[in-house]
């Protein structure tokens, strides 16, 4: 079977898969990283959303052997290794961004490179278009957008906006 | 510590883990030794099974077993039950044909179980599949709810003449009949309500193990409610009697009604796992879920009202078909009689309701509650109507609306169909509502934009729903076949901290906080030292789960009743240890104080006396401080409301914007209004996506063409908009907490506010009516045909 090299949240690995193996059946199975989450089975709902070399990536999309040689990070690797949450983490708790929790992993991948490729600052359209791939069914996004507004100043070393 | 009682938006205690990637979801379990499970499903949606070999499939590599629902069936496996029995108008039952787990002889819709392969691995489970050879004589389908009543149409089952399931009606006819004779005015709808997939983004799960040495078996699953799982599927379908059968929900990745009912799978990996003495998983895939998980909604009804000249509701009458799909889902019966024909009422004092519903039997995916679950429906039609009555007599449909609103000082109001409202105030939030969305400047944001090329409507809903279900006795006599109380098992621990253990389940309403902040408000111990446990029947005493908006106004009234017990077991304690007699005890908030006196003890103190009885009235009480309560409501509760929509139609393509959505709702008492406000935003998106975006099509001879997300149109934030949300309560007066619930309000009230808005966009167009989802293909199809009145003229 081949092999897959690659840096998982700062770690190494080496593990064996088959060809047809996805990045995310590796994260889930292979290395119990279960916070990465299948939702859909056509790359639509982007529960699955990791990073691959720093962008969002759905890692349904993706084959195992695809990400040799490079550094992925999952949910479990954002935060702060004492455990303070990333920016991002902290407002989606702040503005009730997440109902079950189930897209909140992807979503919060995804916001984060979202918020990464513009430093300029985002509208709310900017980021409800951003969000195009990543599908929630509790919250109407409503929370979400508040969330990654709020995040952005955070990010981008400036003095967070007051919490409603 | 800020405040973290009853009205704090206290941040979720539940949150850390899930932003963690901490979250623990059925497909995250594995057991030791596991195997995997892959259901082969029907592709026809209608056949004879003529031949099933599985030979080839079974000698695959790494596959440990092939099951077929013969085999289940020879192991005296039986079928899955039907929760709710309906009569027909002549008092008959309602036909129940058997729903094998696995298909026998027939399938009967896309996505029917045929057999189920059984691994070492999920791939090798799916490519074993790939080797069964089936043979299939197709039969004529039947695809759509009216087909099913066509004369000569094929029949679902061959015992259920005509596919009815049942004929059911409520009200008074005689009545009826008589103010239709005298009314100075009809006015006449037809409509359907858009068959829709629930989609929680998790794919529902299941996880059976066996215990060889115990012989206990355990069930992980996506559900809503573990104890009505392992009511059924122990008691009729593998036949484990309770004590040998463990049901764990662990989180669950949103349910909206999907994750209620007894599905095939569960029982599959649980036999399966005592068959081959390892634990088995399924999980399902997108395009699974589509085809098995219940769908909701899927009415064609015509409604009438009768009305007096000046536009006074007389009496309604309404006929619905309703799609009970191929086989009953665990509660699909009720949904189309006691959770629709019984809201028919709504917010008026329409003095005269008769309701027929004829549920039919298709070729589909079996249909039951979505969020919602019969109440969207009412109010669609409803609220629809109201709109029409104003369109066919130029009436203002505000007004119209106010004149035959249910007045603030007549509660509680009897409804001609069953159903007693204990309180409300529907002006309140109509006004409420208005106010917040500017409603009266909106015909000068209309011209500005009509001046850009934008058709602008704005609609509103006044809604009412039942929920907090439901009174036992009350639901037996109508066909339930369980009672509906709620438990709470409070256990106030030595040193004070609490653990609640509650038979309701969380899947995304933050019941963890809420709970706790209920618990701390009455029993004065922050929230970080209340633990608050569900989803494991090993552990919660009993239960019958979350759904309709039931958590808080039964579930939470248990906990309130347990607590009481406690107090009045501690205020004994406290009389000891003080000396005191116990009618002077008083408690608040944590203390046990004499009345009086300066004396007090903190509950610790009380906690620790109870577990370390060395100074106790060991005599007259036991030691410990740990309350069970069951509560069986009194009635159901009634949140009500107003939703406004305000939109853009293009008018080159039809495409609809979505500008402002305001909700005022009264949903009693609010414990955590962020997370109330939460759940009715997240079911306005969906009532949103119902009205503009979602539709389960399936074509004329049964396929299902809209089983995927490519093709089944999910609301996305760029669909969407803010969605602002009020409340207005009055108090329910029959529970402790005077709460209503808030789940569901979002999914029943916005639909036709939405409709309305989109109808009255198209105002200089003439449009009476335009069935749901209003899409812009089909929009675009309407501006195409229809050229504007005003121009016209």
């Amino acid at each position: 079977m081949p092999q897959v090299s690659l840096t998982v949240n700062g770690k190494q690995h080496t593990v064996e898969v088959e060809g047809r193996t996805l990045l995310v059946e590796l994260l889930r199975e292979k290395l119990g990283l279960t916070g990465t989450h299948v939702g859909c089975d056509t790359s639509q709902c982007g529960a699955c959303v990791v990073h691959v070399d720093g962008l969002a990536v759905k890692s349904c999309t993706m084959l195992a052997l695809q990400a040799d040689g490079m550094a992925v990070t999952t949910i479990e690797g954002i935060a702060a290794a004492d455990g303070t949450l990333h920016p991002m983490q902290e407002m989606f708790r702040e503005h009730h961004a997440l109902q079950c929790g189930f897209c909140t992993p992807g979503m919060v991948m995804t916001a984060i490179d979202l918020v990464n490729a513009h430093p300029d600052g985002l509208t709310d359209k900017e980021i409800r278009e951003g969000l195009e791939g990543n599908l929630c069914r509790c919250t109407g996004y409503h929370n979400i957008v508040k969330a990654i507004a709020a995040a952005h100043p955070l990010m981008h070393g400036q003095a967070p906006k007051a919490a409603e | 510590m800020g405040f973290e009682g009853i009205g704090a938006s206290v941040r979720r205690k539940e949150d850390a883990r899930f932003l963690s990637g901490r979250g623990h979801y059925t497909d995250d379990i594995n057991r030791p030794g596991q195997l995997y499970a892959f259901i082969k499903r029907s592709d026809r949606p209608h056949a004879r099974i003529a031949s099933l070999q599985t030979a080839q499939a079974a000698a695959a590599p790494g596959v440990v077993a092939v099951f077929t629902g013969q085999d289940m069936a020879a192991d005296n496996v039986g079928g899955l039950p039907c929760g709710w029995q309906i009569h027909n108008k002549d008092g008959s039952p309602m036909a129940e044909p058997p729903h094998p787990v696995i298909a026998i002889g027939k399938v009967r819709h896309v996505g029917d179980p045929v057999a189920v392969v059984i691994a070492e691995s999920r791939q090798a489970a799916k490519d074993a599949a790939e080797l069964l050879e089936i043979e299939y004589d197709d039969l004529p389908a039947v695809a759509t709810t009216l087909d099913a009543l066509e004369p000569g149409a094929p029949t679902v089952h061959d015992d259920v003449a005509g596919n009815v399931c049942y004929d059911w009606h409520i009200g008074d006819k005689g009545t009826v009949d008589a103010a239709f004779a005298r009314a100075a005015k009809v006015v006449k709808l037809e409509l359907t309500n858009n068959r829709l997939v629930p989609n929680a983004m998790e794919p529902r799960a299941a996880l059976g193990d066996f215990d060889t040495s115990s012989g206990d078996f355990t069930l992980y699953t996506t559900s809503q409610n573990p104890h009505v799982i392992r009511l059924l599927m122990g008691a009729f379908v593998l036949h484990i009697p309770e004590n040998k059968l463990r049901v764990v929900a662990p989180d669950v990745g949103g349910g909206f009604g999907s994750k209620i009912y007894h599905y095939a799978e569960e029982a599959i990996v649980t036999w399966a796992a005592g068959k081959l003495r390892r634990p088995v998983k399924w999980t399902a895939e997108r395009n699974e879920s589509f085809m098995s998980d219940a769908h909701g909604r899927d009415h064609v009804s015509t409604a009438e009202m009768a009305l007096d000249a000046d536009g006074t509701f007389l009496a309604l009458r309404v006929a619905t078909i309703a799609n009970m799909g191929a086989y009953l889902s665990t509660f699909a019966p009720c949904v189309p009689t006691y959770l629709y024909a019984t809201l028919l009422a709504g917010v008026y004092k329409t003095p005269a309701i008769y309701a027929e519903v004829k549920a039919v039997f298709t070729n589909t995916v079996p249909v039951d509650a979505y969020r919602g679950a019969g109440r969207p429906e009412a109010t669609y039609l409803l609220e629809r109507l109201v709109d029409v009555i104003a369109h066919d007599t130029g009436m203002d449909r505000v007004e119209i609306r106010r004149k035959n609103f249910i007045p603030a000082d007549a509660f509680p109001y009897q409804t001609p169909v069953a159903l007693q409202y204990d309180s409300g105030n529907y002006e309140m939030t109509l006004k409420a509502a208005l106010d917040a969305a500017d409603f009266a400047g909106f015909e000068a944001r209309r011209a500005a934009a009509r001046a850009k090329g934008k058709l602008r409507g704005i609609g509103i809903s006044t809604y009412l729903e039942a929920c907090g279900i439901a009174p036992s006795a009350v639901v037996g006599s109508l066909g339930a076949r369980a009672g509906l109380y709620e438990v709470a098992n409070v256990k106030v621990h030595p040193t004070g901290s609490i653990t609640v253990y509650t038979g309701t389940h969380s899947h995304g309403q933050g019941h963890e906080t809420t709970f706790a902040q209920l618990i701390s408000d009455q029993m004065g111990v922050p929230i970080d030292q209340i633990e608050v446990v569900h989803g494991d029947t090993s552990k919660i005493p009993f239960g019958m789960g979350t759904y309709g908006s039931r958590s808080l106004a039964v579930g939470g009234s248990a906990m309130v009743k347990a607590m009481d017990k406690i107090i009045a077991k501690g205020k004994k304690i406290a009389a000891h240890l003080m000396e005191a007699a116990v009618e002077d005890i008083e408690f608040d908030k944590g203390t046990f104080k004499v009345a009086g006196t300066d004396k007090s003890k903190t509950l610790t103190d009380i906690s620790l006396a109870a577990y370390v009885p060395h100074n106790y009235p060991i005599e007259e009480l036991e030691p410990g401080l740990d309350e069970t309560a069951f509560y069986d409501p009194k009635n159901f509760t009634f949140p009500g409301g107003c939703h406004v929509c305000e939109l853009e139609i293009d008018q080159e393509t039809g495409v609809v914007e979505m500008v402002n959505f305001v909700a005022v709702d009264d949903v009693g008492r609010v414990i955590n209004p962020m997370i109330v406000e939460g759940q009715v935003q997240g079911g306005v998106a969906q009532g949103i996506g119902q009205a503009l975006l979602e539709n389960a099509i399936y074509d004329s001879n049964g396929q299902l063409l809209s089983g995927s997300f490519m093709d089944y149109t999910m609301p996305r934030a760029n669909d969407l908009v803010n969605i602002s949300v009020g409340t207005e309560i009055t108090l329910c007066t029959h529970n402790p907490l005077g709460v209503k619930g808030c789940g569901e309000v979002g999914a029943i009230g916005s639909p036709p506010a939405v409709m309305n808005a989109v109808i009255d966009a198209l105002k200089e167009y003439g449009i009476r009516h335009i069935d749901m989802p209003a899409t812009g293909a089909k929009l675009w199809e309407i501006l195409q045909a229809n050229r504007p009145k005003m121009a016209a003229e």
